[in-house]
């Protein structure tokens, strides 16, 4: 079966530029010009006779002067300089760097979405309302939970939204809380966002199973105790097997279950957070839904929750009403957590993406994704050993701690590595629990064939560290630009063209 | 069954044999039963092909009124309708940009890095502020990091914010002052201009004034630069990036923190997102800037590479003490953002504030003519106005779409009713937002149907 090549390895592609690439800035040359306008037939009028002078900029803002064909072929050179998910596997753990199926940008262009201005009156925008509903519906499905608010524009946005729910939860029934309490394996926007939240952390450990220690969990737990934010499957690939006495204790106490769904692919169809006795759930539609993630963002996170939180959730909602679609606010929102209606065209892409697949395609998609994430592990058991040794779930988080020992390689030299192989590192020194961590996510996209060409660079790389050792140090050598000096970075902040230190 | 996967039904029995398993389900079997869903649990319909599935948008977008080919455009309030040009979009949707992640490994991330650190550069120089972050979510959101920003900077917590910050921003600062008990005092307008006057607080981290404010006014800065001095605030200044092509920059007005909406580089309306959040600071708040930040510096062969910097304020190293809990942000906006910039120039970006003034001033010159029609204030505006109708604006509204016009936004719709921003009641106060992309006819058939509507 392993006969065919990979389709997902970049080796192949001539990144090979090794020259700087000029800004736009340096480009630029006054008096050249791109753009054209609409020719208006408005009689003109000058600045001084609209805007008093004194709001009026003496000098004109000087920005970069280009001719368009000089701009495409600035902007072209620099997508050169980019590695993505179009070009090759991607198995950045956590992230879920997923094929995005270009139907679903392809929907999402429609001008009858993308041209609607989001203040326009409810009965012009029925469609978008409906589209909201029924986005909303089915997150609620997947997920196991009564309402939801599409609103926050990334995982981030949604953990703080879902603190804010559970504060004002806690509020309405007359109780002061002070403590969340979040695993030491979690993402550091948990802690980031239970401070902006208002709450203190309180941090529980791992066991030597990289699972929640149910005893240091029942210890931490108290009147005091707002919730726990989980994620599972955990941040070193593992299911959290005593979820269900994880959620007895927690609610025993008065505490609300926050989950985190960063790592929802792994459980799409298998098991749902709303059954594993979760009230909050925040989603990474740009994870989970394969929206592109367009260099960093957009993401989006919408928040779901349970029944009893239902009157907390940020407005306005799109809501069903008689058979037409109305915005309305929960009686006791906790009120509007973005601009206007959340990242609507992320959204529009995730419903999309949700349709194509239903039921069973979503459920075939975490099948497939774990099945990749053990099928990795265990072709790699012999090269570099998994932190647990035993089944995971959507990733795996393998350790580079006995070949450091041994070659004085570490797992970022692997990782740089990796990259002159053709593929993309995994994500390195996280979760910060596992010695030099390499937490690989696959995802279900990936075939068979690219999976057996990463576990061969791998084993490969790892060989070279006996024989060549600065061969990995030096890595990557093929790549536009070699090692960058980060350490000089932030000594010296450089972070604009006009920067006088330049 | 339509999905993705590239797997065979034998190489996926190959895979599960290579793991000492049968089935798909037999990867689940740690799971506790008790927990597992049941098949046809989540209540979802089976999955479709890509064109059955594009008929079901088709009947989404069919009952969308309010798009470009149906309404023309007048309705702003933070999201215009500016020229996005073939050559932008397709430099925007170059898949390299879109498929790619956060790029934590900067060898093969040069280009979302090399333009993350043009869009800082371009987002500095139109804030007259040396330093900009590689972009947050929104304006709203990029100004609830201003607050957090100045809290942790003044070690105090009350924010004074100006009724001309617009309503939903405002919405969203209150939102998120429950988890950080910031105390947020709203100064209100007069005659569409803040009146400081009022603000009884001793003390304050932040300042808050936009610039045009959500109305269209062009605030008396100078003043508010007093009031923060006065209150020992730090000096945050809302702007529209499109004025800020013509306007004394914040820099100029003395701010410390700059924060905007920047949907108009090149993004479209997209029903209020993706947008972008603007942000930047004086010098000596650059610690404390949330969100990615770009910097310069070299490889080991000494050439010019660009990497993400000051990791150490990010959630993932600082965790609960990092300064904001910001991962994924709106990189390729901001990457967009920068495109579009280039394509305008200098000149360009002149030429659209100075022509979306222009179709602004002689629109309101020929509405305020209409019979029963009255400006809101009488302060001085760019490109957007208020305008007090005899009728309810969204009756007005609701009218004008019949004449193939969105005649602006129901301000009552955004404030949800009384608010500081407007002596009296808002029900009937319509406001107006003009675009270089608006043409004298489409002037002519607005003031056509707005007589019409308010006959």
């Amino acid at each position: 079966m392993m006969t065919a090549q990979p389709g997902g390895r970049a080796a192949s592609i001539p990144l090979m530029g090794h020259e700087v690439e000029p800004t736009m800035f340096e480009l630029s040359v006054p008096g050249r010009s791109a753009a054209q306008l609409r020719t208006t037939s408005i009689p003109a009028r000058t600045l001084a006779s609209m805007v008093p002078a004194e709001h009026l900029n003496p000098e004109p803002l000087v920005t970069a002067d280009l001719a368009e064909r000089d701009l495409v072929g600035h902007v072209t050179r620099l997508t050169h300089r980019q590695f993505s998910v179009d070009l090759g596997a991607y198995p950045l753990g956590s992230c879920t760097m997923k094929y995005n199926p270009k139907f679903c940008d392809g929907v999402a262009a429609d001008p009858g979405l993308v041209t609607v201005h989001p203040g326009a009156p409810a009965a012009m925008v029925q469609g978008w309302l409906e589209l909201l509903v029924t986005l909303e519906e089915r997150l609620c499905g997947i997920t196991g939970m009564a309402a939801a608010t599409l609103q926050p524009a990334a995982g981030a946005a949604g953990e703080l939204t879902g603190l804010l729910l559970m504060r004002a939860y806690h509020d309405a029934n007359g109780e002061q809380r002070r403590r969340v309490i979040i695993p030491d394996s979690a993402h550091g926007t948990n802690p980031a966002s239970v401070t902006l939240g208002g709450y203190e952390v309180t941090t529980v450990p791992s066991n030597e199973r990289g699972l929640v220690d149910l005893d240091a969990l029942r210890a931490a737990l108290g009147p005091d105790v707002a919730g726990i934010m989980l994620t599972n499957p955990n941040t070193v690939g593992l299911f959290e097997e005593q979820i269900v006495e994880i959620a007895e204790a927690v609610h025993e106490v008065g505490g609300l279950l926050y989950y985190d769904g960063a790592n929802l692919n792994a459980i799409l169809g298998v098991v749902r957070p709303g059954d594993m006795g979760f009230d909050i759930v925040h989603m990474n539609l740009h994870k989970t839904f394969a929206t592109p993630h367009g260099g960093g963002g957009p993401g989006a996170g919408p928040v779901a929750v349970s029944a009893r939180l239902a009157r907390f959730l940020p407005g306005p909602r799109a809501t069903r009403v008689e058979g037409h679609f109305e915005w309305t606010t929960p009686d006791a929102s906790i009120g509007r957590v973005h601009g206007w209606h959340g990242n609507a065209m992320v959204l529009a892409r995730a419903l999309a993406y949700i349709e194509v697949h239903g039921a069973p395609g979503l459920e075939r998609v975490a099948q497939h994704a774990v099945l990749n994430a053990n099928w990795l592990r265990r072709r790699l058991a012999a090269t570099l050993p998994a932190a647990y040794d035993r089944p995971c779930m959507h990733e795996c988080v393998l350790t580079a701690t006995p070949v450091k020992a041994a070659y004085g390689v570490r797992g970022l030299d692997i990782a740089k590595s990796l990259l002159d192989e053709g593929f993309h590192a995994p994500t390195v020194y996280f979760p910060l629990i596992v010695d030099e961590a390499l937490m690989f996510e696959p995802t279900e996209t990936e075939s068979p064939q690219t999976l057996e060409a990463l576990a061969t660079a791998v084993e490969s790389i790892v060989a070279r560290a006996a024989t060549d050792p600065e061969s990995l140090h030096r890595a990557p050598t093929h790549t536009p630009v070699s090692r960058v000096d980060e350490a000089r970075a932030a000594r010296h902040l450089i972070a604009t063209e006009d920067d006088a230190d330049r | 069954m339509a999905d993705y996967l590239a797997h065979t039904d034998d190489e996926v029995a190959a895979m599960l044999a290579f793991l000492g398993l049968n089935t798909l389900d037999d990867l689940f079997a740690h799971i506790p039963a008790a927990v597992r869903l049941a098949a046809g649990a989540m209540g979802l319909p089976d999955g479709r092909s890509e064109p059955d599935v594009a008929d079901e948008f088709t009947q989404f977008t069919r009952a969308n009124r309010a798009t470009a080919n149906q309404l023309v455009c007048f309705a702003g309030g933070g999201a215009y309708d500016h020229e996005v040009p073939s050559v932008v979009r397709a430099l925007a949707s170059r898949s390299e940009f879109v498929t790619a992640y956060t790029p934590y490994q900067p060898e093969v991330a040069q280009g979302v890095l090399q333009a993350l650190f043009e869009y800082q550069t371009l987002v500095s120089r139109l804030s007259g502020l040396p330093v900009a972050n590689a972009s947050l979510y929104d304006g709203a959101t990029a100004l609830v990091e201003a607050l957090n920003l100045a809290g942790g900077a003044t070690g105090r917590s009350t924010m004074v914010v100006s009724a001309g910050v617009h309503p939903h921003w405002r919405a969203v600062v209150q939102t998120f002052a429950r988890g950080t008990g910031h105390r947020v005092v709203v100064a209100p307008l007069v005659d569409g201009v803040t009146d400081w006057s009022g603000v009884d607080v001793d003390e304050a981290a932040a300042v808050v004034v936009a610039y045009p404010n959500y109305l269209g006014v062009l605030e008396d800065m100078a003043a508010a630069r007093a009031n923060a001095t006065r209150l020992g605030g730090l000096f945050v200044v809302a702007g529209d990036p499109v004025a800020a092509g013509v306007l004394r920059t914040a820099g100029d007005w003395g701010a410390d923190v700059f924060v905007g909406e920047g949907q108009p580089f090149g993004t479209a309306l997209s029903f209020g997102g993706p947008y972008l959040g603007l942000f930047a600071v004086a010098s000596e708040h650059v610690r404390r800037l949330p969100g990615r930040i770009v910097g310069e510096t070299l490889d080991t062969n000494g050439r010019r590479a660009f990497v993400t910097t000051l990791r150490a304020r990010e959630q993932d190293i600082r965790r609960e003490k990092a300064t904001s809990n910001v991962c994924t942000n709106q990189t390729l906006m901001a990457v967009t953002a920068a495109i579009q910039l280039g394509w305008l120039g200098t000149a360009g970006l002149r030429q659209v504030a100075v022509a979306s003034a222009t179709g602004a001033h002689a629109l309101y010159d020929a509405l305020t003519t209409v019979d029963g029609v009255t400006p809101l204030v009488t302060a001085p505006f760019l490109r957007e106005f208020a305008i007090r109708l005899p009728r309810p604006a969204n009756e007005v509204i609701a009218a004008m779409a019949g004449d193939g016009i969105l005649a602006g936004l129901a301000v009552s719709a955004l404030t949800g009713g009384a608010d500081r921003s407007i002596e009296g009641d808002p029900a009937n106060v319509l406001l107006v937002a003009v675009t270089e992309r608006r043409t004298q006819l489409e002037l002519d058939a607005y003031v056509d149907a707005l007589r019409k509507a308010v006959k």
